[in-house]
């Protein structure tokens, strides 16, 4: 029996009541609005580390907790609760996003400070900060689904929050089109769910799940994997994120990177015990993970737009995470773990990326960058040590989650392991190519901006959450890893220790080895390629790999092809059908009416003689009737 | 004589009233006409109670009586007003309805 807890739903209902206040108070929020905003953040970030310190203190069994907050469904058989869950694994995400969302809340007070709205900028943060937090505390999939329909709004309201740019107003709805491709995967999974089950919640579905058929769980677990793909960019739904980099800076870090993207890891994991019964559903999050931690790099590779860059390494980084759940049971946990530290490292990378637009005059072009690093040495120093953390050199938090993601792929055992092991291997030395290649365009080299206004470093309220989070992407993935504290405390949620690996085939030093060596190699490209002097644009005569990794490798233009094209002529189609048949069906009804309206008009003279005349006539044409049928 | 010749003139009478409501203009000879259909169909009544030899039809006549009185009331009144607003009896000029 699960303990309550009264807490949970301040975690709601405080951003959203922040949120709603300061859409509803309008200008007059203007001149406090984000000092609420920031405080009902932090707030939650408390309540997080209360709650943290009181779990940790129970013991193992009674860690988790819930609390009922009113019936929302009951018909029939199906009852659903709103009730909020607050187990081992939600805590981890309760901290990433309020302490992450805190720091970003504080940067943004500063990097937002000339915009006009910045009172709705911070209204929709905390939108997405109470629709996230009901993400990961929701106890059934319906719950979730609110969350994560939630976070959707938020993430499309946010994208487009200058949506005075045509461009970006249509980046909002990309995302949000091919969000919705996901949602419709993640409806369809509780539909099957709750067909299969009769029950919506993890535990009624955890608790039956063994018994169901492998084809049913199949299904479901292939609908959770499409609604996984959409909420965090996996292939075939990756081609939003790149554009949803449109949003303000401090969004991209905080939805785009840390928090949001990642709800489809949280996914997989939460559904842990559908896809350890369902082997081709796991093979499908393999695959796909495996697929898109190579794409992202690759796109990474060849962006000139920093933050597009960055994205598409968090695609690729959460390609690793769904690779990595895609493992079973002892991958779960090392996915969250670099969940956690990716949250540290790529937010404060993209927070650094935003410090160095703030003093270039939002230039993203890397091209027109070079040299930033002595112009801006506390960014520099911060974007170092993500970038540090993020490919993976030892001591930093990539480290120990990468490694021990490669590890555990290559421990997989047939040809499965080799293949996977060389797809995250690969992987890692790409990567570590694209971050070393934007580190050396961004700081090193010529100065190539081409005006005499020189960078200036930011403000201490951008910096001061930078720093933090850069500590988080020092000290993060140690802590974790250390003593096997985060695998130790998930257990309870994931179950690891169901499935016994024997043999380990390599061994943790081997595979570290290995990935340092293609890192090194991975460094060592990109230094050979991009030192000295750079030229302020880029190349155009490049090769046919470069083009199509430039263009995303051709997936926008597969899914106008395929997808928006025939869309567009079938909706044409059925426009017309909808003109000629639909409504030219409705209008004849009327036209019908009208016309026999204009012809019984002439009746109606006005003259109460012809009315008489018409009485009297109707009298005796009664009596003709009634003589001759009675006659 | 016959009881029928009563029957035939209250048809004669009702017919010389629906004409004359058909026909005429004026709104009073129009009010006077319908007077002249209801005394009609009260001759009928009181006929038709006299063949049947019951009272029904003579209850009738007297109910039929009340009736007009008022509707003598009512419709005088409304001639009465709409020759102040109009200077004029004619019912084809009351054909405001129309537009």
């Amino acid at each position: 029996m699960l303990q309550t807890s009264a807490n949970l739903v301040w975690f709601i209902a405080l951003p959203l009541f922040s949120s709603a206040l300061l859409l509803l108070a309008g200008k007059k929020a203007n001149s406090w609005g984000h000092v609420l905003a920031t405080t009902v953040s932090a707030s939650t970030f408390t309540i997080g580390i209360i709650e943290f310190l009181a779990m940790q203190a129970r013991p193992e069994e009674n860690r988790a907790v819930g609390q009922k907050l009113f019936t929302w469904i009951s018909v029939g058989a199906f009852n659903v609760d709103a009730s909020l869950l607050l187990d081992q694994l939600s805590i981890c995400f309760v901290l990433l996003i309020t302490g992450v969302g805190t720091l970003i809340h504080i940067y943004s007070i500063s990097y937002m400070s000339h915009d006009l709205d910045r009172r709705r900028f911070f209204a929709y943060l905390n939108l997405f900060i109470a629709a996230m937090l009901l993400l990961v505390l929701g106890d059934s999939y319906l719950n979730l689904y609110v969350g994560w329909e939630g976070v959707g709004l938020a993430s499309y309201l946010l994208i487009g929050f200058w949506n005075q740019k045509p461009a970006y107003a249509t980046a909002a709805k990309k995302a949000f089109v091919a969000n919705r491709v996901g949602d419709v995967g993640l409806s369809l999974a509780i539909m099957i769910a709750f067909a299969t089950f009769g029950d919506v919640s993890f535990s009624g579905i955890k608790a039956q799940a063994e018994s169901a058929s492998t084809t049913q769980l199949t299904a479901i677990g292939l609908m959770l994997l499409l609604a996984a793909c959409g909420k965090s960019a996996q292939f075939p739904l990756q081609s939003w994120l790149g554009d949803a980099m449109a949003g303000p800076t401090p969004v991209s870090a905080l939805i785009h990177a840390a928090t949001m993207v990642t709800a489809g890891v949280y996914l997989i994991t939460r559904s842990s015990f559908i896809f350890d019964e369902a082997p081709i559903a796991q093979i499908m999050v393999l695959v796909v993970g495996a697929v898109t931690l190579l794409f992202g790099a690759i796109i990474g590779t060849a962006k000139d737009d920093i933050k597009k860059a960055l994205a598409a390494s968090t695609m690729s980084q959460i390609g690793y995470m769904i690779l990595a759940t895609g493992l079973g049971p002892i991958g779960y946990a090392f996915a969250i773990m670099h969940l956690l530290t990716h949250g540290f490292f790529k937010a404060s990378m993209f927070l650094g990326a935003g410090s160095v637009m703030h003093g270039m005059k939002d230039e993203v072009n890397m091209r027109k960058y070079g040299g930033i690093g002595k112009f801006m040495p506390i960014t520099a120093l911060t974007f170092g040590l993500g970038y540090l953390a993020i490919i993976g050199v030892p001591p930093f938090a990539g480290f120990y989650s990468k490694d021990k993601i490669i590890e555990t792929a290559l421990n997989a055992g047939g040809i499965k392991g080799i293949a996977l092991g060389i797809a995250t291997l690969l992987g890692a030395a790409i990567t570590a190519f694209y971050m070393t290649r934007v580190v050396i365009l961004t700081f090193f080299g010529n100065e190539r901006w081409g005006h005499k206004d020189e960078p200036h470093e930011s403000p201490a309220l951008m910096l001061i959450p930078i720093s933090l989070l850069s500590l988080g992407s020092i000290a993060s993935g140690y802590l974790l890893y250390q003593g096997k504290s985060l695998v130790n405390w998930l257990e309870p949620v994931v179950n690891p220790l169901k499935e016994h690996h024997a043999e380990e085939l390599f061994s943790p030093n081997a595979v570290s080895a290995m990935t340092l060596t293609v890192v090194a190699i991975g460094i060592f490209l990109a230094v050979r390629k991009y030192r000295g002097n750079q030229l302020d644009s880029a190349p155009e005569k490049v090769s046919i790999f470069t083009t199509a990794a430039r263009k995303d490798l051709f997936q926008d233009s597969l899914n106008e092809k395929a997808f928006m094209l025939p869309g567009q002529s079938l909706i044409k189609r059925l426009l017309q059908i909808d003109l000629l048949v639909i409504d030219g069906f409705v209008r004849s009804v009327g036209a019908v009416s009208v016309g026999a309206g204009t012809k019984l008009r002439a009746l109606q003279s006005g003259y109460v003689r012809s009315y008489a005349l018409m009485m009297v006539v109707g009298a005796l044409a009664l009596i003709a009737t009634v003589w001759i049928v009675t006659a | 004589m016959s009881i029928a010749n009563y029957l035939y003139l209250s048809a004669i009478l009702f017919t010389i009233g629906a004409i004359g409501v058909v026909v005429r203009r004026n709104a009073i000879v129009v009010f006077m006409c319908i007077e002249l259909m209801l005394n009609a169909a009260n001759l009928a009544f009181v006929t038709f109670a006299r063949i049947n030899g019951n009272l029904e039809g003579q209850v009738v006549a007297f109910f039929t009586m009340v009736v007009a009185a008022c509707e003598v009331v009512v419709g005088l009144a409304i001639i009465v007003t709409i020759y102040r607003s109009r200077r004029s009896a004619s019912v084809d000029d009351a054909s405001l309805l129309k537009r």
